[in-house]
């Protein structure tokens, strides 16, 4: 277990990186720039988040397997999905240089 | 009290092999809630690559302020949970009462800002339907960001009332004395549960406040 030291450590940074991602969203970083940090930082307090609080880090390694599954999951979901989905307009831009 | 009980169901060796089936159990569970909000999240990157324009635009809507303090109220709140699971393990009573009693009332500011929220949305006729008025370029488009935005957010909510809920009744139960060093499993395993849902407030946060603000 963690002390309480510890979750106010994890507190302050979680805040510190909520205060940082509002900041950075009225400065424009062009193209996607501005949804990379953005998604960047909401991945990072998602970590801290599972890691310290909902202590997977202090979990068994079957807990910790269970959890991994399930963003593996999430992932094939988004990552074939999107693979259709963004490669859609090829076809016609193949056809469009060939013809 | 003669002995303290220390709740093992008969089932079980210990108390140890019955706290790692909870957790695993609770984890199975939020696995799904991972599944569930996931189609959602994934609908939204779908037309948010159809219509990025539109989305951006449509995004400047909301009320950056209001969704910064909801997202640190959130993280306060979590923090109150990790604090009761601690004030359990360490069994001191009347701190593991106030701090659930301090979750349960982040949970309500949260609810409260969540409703004047969309309240001021339902002002604005930017809830999407037959009353819908949307002056930017795209207005059909932009009401599929905030059908998203109504549906992502709604669900969210609706797991925080449940949460309320869930933490309600374990300050009955912590009231009543049932929690002490040797068992506090309900504890913990609710505090999974509030944090998973404010992991996925983590993420809608910046999918739906943040990200035409700069433009």
């Amino acid at each position: 277990m963690i002390s309480i030291k510890g979750y106010l450590a994890v507190f302050v940074a979680l805040l510190a990186l909520t205060a940082l991602t509002t900041g950075v969203a009225f400065i424009d970083l062009g193209g996607i720039g501005n949804v990379a940090v953005a998604l960047t930082i909401a991945v990072i307090k998602a970590v801290l988040v599972t890691l310290y609080f909902m202590h997977l880090r202090y979990s068994s390694r079957l807990t910790m397997v269970f959890a991994a599954a399930g963003i593996f999951w999430l992932g094939i979901m988004i990552a074939l999905t999107l693979s259709d989905y963004l490669s859609r307009d090829w076809v016609s831009r193949v056809e469009a240089v060939v013809n | 009290m003669a002995e303290v009980p220390r709740a093992v169901a008969h089932h079980f060796d210990d108390f140890a092999q019955q706290h790692e089936a909870s957790t695993l159990g609770m984890w199975a569970f939020l696995v799904t809630e991972i599944m569930f909000f996931g189609g959602m999240f994934l609908g939204y990157l779908i037309y948010r690559g159809s219509y990025p324009g539109a989305f951006a635009e449509a995004s400047n809507h909301m009320d950056i302020i209001l969704g910064t303090i909801n997202t640190a109220v959130l993280i306060a709140s979590s923090l109150t949970v990790v604090l009761s699971v601690h004030a359990a393990h360490e069994d001191k009573q009347k701190a593991l009462l106030i701090f659930l009693a301090l979750t349960v009332f982040l949970g309500l500011v949260f609810l409260g800002i969540k409703f004047t929220e969309y309240a001021h949305k339902f002002d604005e006729q930017l809830f999407p339907g037959m009353n819908f008025r949307y002056d930017g370029e795209n207005p059909r488009h932009a009401a599929i960001f905030f059908s998203f935005y109504f549906a992502m957010t709604g669900l969210h909510a609706l797991h925080m009332v449940i949460g309320i809920g869930i933490f309600l009744v374990l300050m009955v139960s912590a009231w009543r004395g049932r929690y002490s060093k040797h068992y506090f499993t309900p504890v913990e395993m609710s505090g999974l549960y509030w944090h998973f849902v404010d992991v996925v407030w983590i993420f809608l946060f910046p999918l739906f406040y943040l990200l035409g603000r700069h433009s």
